[in-house]
């Protein structure tokens, strides 16, 4: 499953529904990224997607990790519009026969996310607004996927 | 009359989000939108600014055809 959604949703609601009906599955890695309140400043976050696109070079990225990680299945969900504090923002879930196969995979899948998916950030707080462009250690922590393909 | 499309800051600094244009190309896409405002030309030219034309990334120029979709992307961030 990949989905956008501009409604608040509940990660364990939504890891019950992944776990449900797996027998051969021995491990499932979930991660949930929440909004912060950055002691005040960010009163409301925005998240902008470009519908279709963001979907399409997701499932890109998700069929990367399925091959490299031989992952049974995943499922990952992005909230877009405005969001408050303490609200999840991304859901991801892993599937796999064993932990590390689900850990790796859940932790390149944000990896992604954080700097090569189609979305674009807008924090809004007393001091104004402003985009948030990915950090030098979202960049760094994409790069060692690719370390590692090739090391 | 292709569709333009313009996400996070560009649209801030444009002050639109769509708009149907009448170009034959990527580069003359580009040369007009920077003729009608220099700001949003130069920050299309900008570092990390990539376009998908029908929800595909391309590079260079192209040839753009009635109804074809060009979206101008800055620096993404999810999560």
């Amino acid at each position: 499953m990949i989905r956008l959604t501009d409604q608040p949703f509940d990660p364990g609601a939504l890891l019950t529904a992944f776990a449900e009906g797996r027998s051969e599955t021995g491990a499932i890695a979930t991660f949930t990224g929440i909004a912060r309140a950055e002691a005040g400043a960010t009163a409301i976050l925005e998240l902008e997607a470009y519908p279709g696109f963001t979907e399409a070079e997701i499932g890109r990225i998700a069929d990367q990790a399925r091959a490299r990680f031989g992952l049974h299945d995943l499922a990952i969900l992005h909230r877009i519009g405005r969001i408050g504090p303490g609200e999840p923002i991304v859901f991801v879930a892993t599937a796999a026969g064993h932990r590390r196969a689900a850990f790796e995979a859940c932790d390149f899948l944000m990896d992604y996310l954080k700097s090569r998916a189609p979305f674009w950030k807008k924090e809004h707080g007393p001091g104004g607004e402003r985009w948030i462009e990915p950090t030098a250690q979202d960049h760094a922590d994409r790069e060692r996927w690719d370390k590692e393909t090739t090391g | 009359m292709a569709r333009v499309l313009l996400f996070g800051p560009l649209r801030d600094l444009a002050g639109w989000r769509e708009r149907d244009i009448e170009s034959g190309s990527l580069a003359a896409l580009r040369s007009l939108l920077a003729e009608e405002d220099e700001a949003l030309g130069l920050a299309l030219d900008g570092p990390g600014v990539q376009v998908a034309v029908d929800q595909a990334l391309v590079r260079g120029d192209m040839p753009l055809g009635d109804g074809s979709e060009v979206a101008f992307l800055p620096p993404m961030s999810g999560g």
